[in-house]
C-alpha cells in the first residue's frame, strides 16, 4: 500500500532494530509523546524488540486521556439540554465524566452525534437553524487548526446557532512540565509529528538545551517509530541533546503557515489543567475575545460543576510516564475498558487500553471479561 | 361482558438478575439500552447472556449457535432468525433486502445447514415511498432466487412517523443439516486450522463509505452474498468441518474469540496471512479503525481438523466466494479463551472482544 506499506516493511524494521542493539550500550528511558505512537508502540510490540534496559515511557498525547472531567461534564450537561445538537469525535462519546457519559445521555434522549469533521456540524447548524449546534474541540496542536477553521468560517457565514466547546492543549508546556516534575526518568523524547506538522520545530530546540534532552520529530508508522528510537539513543549514547526532524516527509521547520495564522487568528493562549496530572500553565487554548459568542462556554455558562474523579485511579502518574499502565493496582480488575476509571483507560489511544487490549499476556493482570455469543 | 385478560403490571418491573456478572459496568451504569448493547461485541453478548437466555432457558438455546439445530419429525432441522436495521437501506453492492436474506441464509449454512424456507417481516414507517420499499422487495426476492431459498411467509406493520427508520426487516429460515454433521464453536480443538474464505473488512467500510460521506479513492462494494454453496463445496469435502462462522457484526476478531471462549483452546493468528483489501487497509488506517473488527456479510471463518485443511482450502478456493480464501492461524493450548497474533515484525498482541462499536480516533 503505498504510503503506507513502505514504512511497516518487517525486513527494514529488523535491520532498524539490529542498528538500535549495535547503538545502545546502556539502558535509556525516552517518551514517546503522542498516543498515537503509544499505539503503533504496543500494537505492534515494538518495545518488545528493544534490547534490554532501553525503554519506551508512554507520555501525555492522549487527547481524549487529558481532557479534563469538568469539560467533560461541562459536555455532558450541554448535551442534555433540549433543543442542542452535541457534536463530538467518537472517542470521546465513551469517555466517563462524573458518573455518566456521551453514550448514556444519548441513550436519555440527548441528541449526540458522531461527526468526522467540525465542518460536519457547521453544516448541521445550517440545515437546523432552530437547534443549537455545539462541537467538543478538543485535542493537540493537530486538530486545533480545523476547529479554530470552522469557528471563522461561522463568524464569517453569520451561522449564530453553532459553537464550539473549547479544550485544546499544546505539546511544549507539557513536555516541560513533565522534565520538571521530581520523579522525571525521561531522557529523550520521541516529538509528536502531526502536532510539528502544523507548528514547525521552533518550539523544541529550547527545551532541549534547557533540559538536555534529545528531542526527535517523529511519525506514526512502525518504521517512523523505529528510526526515532534509534536517532535518540544515538544521541543519548553520544551525550548529545539536539533537535532532529525525522519526519521530513511531513514536516517542515517552519510548520504549516496557514494553519498557524488560523490558530493565531482565531484562539489566544490559557491556563489549562490536564486530567490527571493538573494545571500546566499556558498549556491550552480558549477561543479568544473576538469569537466569544462561538464560545459553547460563554453561550450556555455551564457553571458550578461538581467533579467527581476515581480515588484510586493512578492515569496521570501513567500520562506523566512515571509508572506503567500495569503496575496501578485496579489494571485490569478494578479497571478495564468495560468499567474504565480513567481516560487512558477508555480512548483507543490511552496507554492503560493499549495494555489492556494487546498486552494482557505479558502484564500480571491478566483479566478477561467473559463475552458470549452475539448470535448472528 | 367480555372479562378483560388480566396482564402483568407494568409499573412493577421484574428485574433482571445482574449478579454475578463477570463486569460490574454494563447495565449498572446504563439502566438504558445504548447503541453498544447492540454492536455484537461484550455488551451485545452480555445482554444476550444475562438478560434474554436467563428469561428463556432452554437447552437448545444454550449453545448461543448462529441457528438452533434439533430433531424434529425425524428430521434434523437448523432454524435461525435475524433482524435488519441497516443505513442506509440501499449500498454499493446490495440492499437492506440482500441483507435480509443472506444474513439469515448464511446463519444457517454456519451449522452446515441449507436453507430451504424464510419468513419476511417488514416494518415501515409512515411516509416512506412505497417505490424504495418495492426496491428493497425486488431485492429480497432476488437475493431468495439466488441463494435457492422460498419466501414462504410474511408479515407487514406500519409505524408512526418518527417511531422506525424507514424500514427494518426480519427474516427468519429453516434448513435440513446433512446426515453426520456436528458443526459448532464447541469443538474447535488446539491443532485444528483457521481458514477465512476471503479479503475481510468490505462490508463495513462500504456502508461507512456511505452513511459517513467518506471516499477512499476507489469504491468500496459489499461483500454481501449467500455462503450455503461455498459451505456446501466445503462439505462435499469432509463432512467433519469442526467450526463454521459469519464474521458479520464486530468482524474476524469476535467471531474468533467467541470460538476461543467456547472451545477454551487459545487461537493464534499470523497478522501477515490475513487478506485485507488494500481500500480497507486505507480506510481503516485513516479512521484509526482495525480490519479485524469491521463487519463482513459474505465471509466465513472456518476451523479444521489439520488433515483436512489443504482439501478444504482447494475446495474453497475452487467456489467463486471462496477464490481468495487463506490460512490464517491455528488453535493452540497455550492462553485458552483468548485470541493472539503474531505481528509481521515477530511480537505477539492480544486480540480482544470489542465492547460495542469501534470509535473512529480524533487525529
Amino acid at each position: 500500500m503505498k504510503y503506507l506499506d513502505e514504512f511497516s516493511d518487517p525486513e527494514l524494521a529488523k535491520h532498524l532494530v539490529g542498528q538500535i542493539h549495535a547503538t545502545a550500550t546502556k539502558p535509556w528511558s525516552m517518551m514517546e509523546v503522542c498516543g498515537g505512537q503509544t499505539h503503533t508502540i504496543v500494537r505492534h510490540g515494538i518495545d518488545q524488540l528493544l534490547p534490554d534496559g532501553v525503554q519506551m515511557i508512554h507520555g501525555p498525547g492522549c487527547p481524549v486521556c487529558v481532557t479534563p472531567l469538568e469539560i467533560i461534564d461541562k459536555a455532558l450537561e450541554i448535551a442534555s439540554q433540549p433543543g442542542v445538537i452535541f457534536c463530538s469525535f467518537g472517542d470521546m462519546l465513551r469517555v466517563p465524566g462524573s458518573g455518566r457519559d456521551l453514550f448514556r445521555i444519548k441513550s436519555e434522549g440527548g441528541d449526540v452525534r458522531v461527526v468526522y469533521s467540525p465542518l460536519d456540524a457547521l453544516r448541521l447548524a445550517q440545515e437546523n437553524p432552530d437547534r443549537q449546534v455545539v462541537f467538543f474541540g478538543i485535542g493537540f496542536e493537530t486538530t486545533a487548526p480545523p476547529n479554530a477553521m470552522t469557528v471563522y468560517q461561522a463568524k464569517k457565514l453569520g451561522i449564530p446557532n453553532f459553537s464550539l466547546l473549547v479544550s485544546h492543549v499544546r505539546v511544549p508546556p507539557a513536555i516541560e512540565a513533565i522534565m520538571q516534575s521530581p520523579d522525571c526518568r525521561v531522557q529523550g523524547f520521541l516529538a509528536a509529528g502531526h502536532v510539528c506538522s502544523v507548528m514547525g520545530t521552533a518550539e523544541y530546540p529550547e527545551l532541549a538545551d534547557r533540559y538536555r534532552v534529545p528531542i526527535v520529530v517523529t511519525g506514526f508508522e512502525p518504521l517512523d517509530i523505529l528510526a526515532g528510537i534509534l536517532r535518540t539513543v544515538t544521541q543519548l549514547e553520544r551525550g548529545e541533546h539536539v533537535v532532529e526532524n525525522a519526519y521530513q516527509r511531513a514536516v517542515r521547520d517552519e510548520g504549516n503557515p496557514a494553519a498557524k495564522a488560523m490558530l493565531e487568528d482565531v484562539f489566544e493562549t490559557t491556563d489549562r489543567s490536564w486530567r490527571g496530572i493538573g494545571m500546566i500553565p499556558r498549556s491550552g487554548w480558549r477561543l479568544s475575545e473576538r469569537y466569544r459568542e462561538w464560545d459553547a462556554e460563554y453561550r450556555f455558562q455551564v457553571r458550578d460543576i461538581a467533579t467527581e474523579e476515581s480515588t484510586i485511579c493512578r492515569s496521570g502518574e501513567v500520562l506523566q510516564g512515571q509508572i506503567k499502565p500495569h503496575e496501578c493496582a485496579a489494571f485490569g480488575t478494578l479497571c478495564t475498558p468495560r468499567n474504565p476509571l480513567g481516560a487512558t483507560m477508555v480512548s483507543s489511544e490511552g496507554a492503560c487500553a493499549a495494555y489492556y487490549l494487546y498486552r494482557r499476556l505479558q502484564t500480571p493482570a491478566a483479566a478477561g471479561t467473559g463475552a458470549v455469543s452475539s448470535g448472528d | 361482558m367480555i372479562e378483560p385478560i388480566p396482564l402483568p403490571d407494568p409499573s412493577v418491573p421484574d428485574p433482571p438478575d445482574f449478579s454475578g456478572w463477570t463486569c460490574p459496568m454494563p447495565l449498572r451504569d446504563h439502566p438504558n439500552v445504548v447503541m453498544g448493547h447492540g454492536g455484537g461485541g461484550q455488551m451485545s453478548g452480555e445482554l444476550i447472556e444475562h438478560l434474554f437466555v436467563p428469561a428463556f432457558a432452554n437447552p437448545v438455546l444454550a449453545g448461543l449457535t448462529d441457528s438452533a439445530v434439533f430433531e424434529l419429525g425425524g428430521a434434523r432441522l437448523a432454524f435461525s432468525t435475524d433482524s435488519f436495521v441497516v443505513r442506509p437501506l440501499f449500498f454499493p453492492g446490495g440492499s437492506i433486502g440482500d441483507l435480509a436474506v443472506n444474513g439469515t441464509v448464511n446463519d444457517l449454512a454456519m451449522s452446515g445447514a441449507q436453507a430451504a424456507y424464510l419468513s419476511c417481516g417488514f416494518i415501515l414507517e409512515e411516509g416512506v415511498e412505497l417505490s424504495v420499499v418495492g426496491r428493497i422487495a425486488k431485492d429480497l426476492g432476488t437475493a431468495a432466487e439466488r441463494a435457492g431459498v422460498i419466501v414462504a411467509t410474511g408479515d407487514t406493520k406500519v409505524v408512526d412517523a418518527g417511531h422506525g427508520d424507514g424500514v427494518f426487516v426480519n427474516t427468519a429460515g429453516v434448513g435440513l443439516v446433512r446426515e453426520g454433521v456436528d458443526i459448532r464453536p464447541q469443538r474447535a480443538a488446539p491443532g485444528d486450522v483457521v481458514i477465512v474464505s476471503g479479503m475481510i473488512g468490505v462490508h463495513g467500510i462500504a456502508i461507512m463509505s456511505v452513511r459517513e460521506g467518506i471516499s477512499f479513492g476507489t469504491e468500496v462494494v459489499s461483500d454481501c452474498a449467500p455462503l450455503n454453496g461455498l459451505v456446501a463445496a466445503m462439505l462435499d469435502v469432509t463432512t467433519d468441518l469442526h467450526v463454521l462462522r459469519d464474521p458479520t457484526r464486530g468482524g474476524v476478531a469476535t467471531s474468533l474469540n467467541e470460538i476461543a471462549k467456547a472451545a477454551g483452546t487459545g487461537i493464534d493468528l499470523v497478522e501477515r496471512q490475513l487478506p485485507i483489501p488494500e481500500t480497507v487497509a486505507n480506510a481503516c488506517s485513516f479512521l484509526g479503525l482495525d480490519p479485524l473488527y469491521v463487519a463482513n456479510e459474505g465471509k466465513l471463518l472456518a476451523v479444521v481438523a489439520p488433515g483436512d485443511a489443504d482439501a478444504v482450502l482447494a475446495a474453497m478456493r475452487a467456489h467463486p466466494l471462496g477464490q481468495d480464501a487463506a490460512i490464517i492461524g491455528e488453535c493452540v493450548e497455550d492462553h485458552p479463551g483468548l485470541v493472539v497474533t503474531r505481528t509481521a515484525f515477530g511480537a505477539t498482541r492480544v486480540v480482544d472482544t470489542p465492547i460495542g462499536e469501534q470509535l473512529p480516533r480524533i487525529c
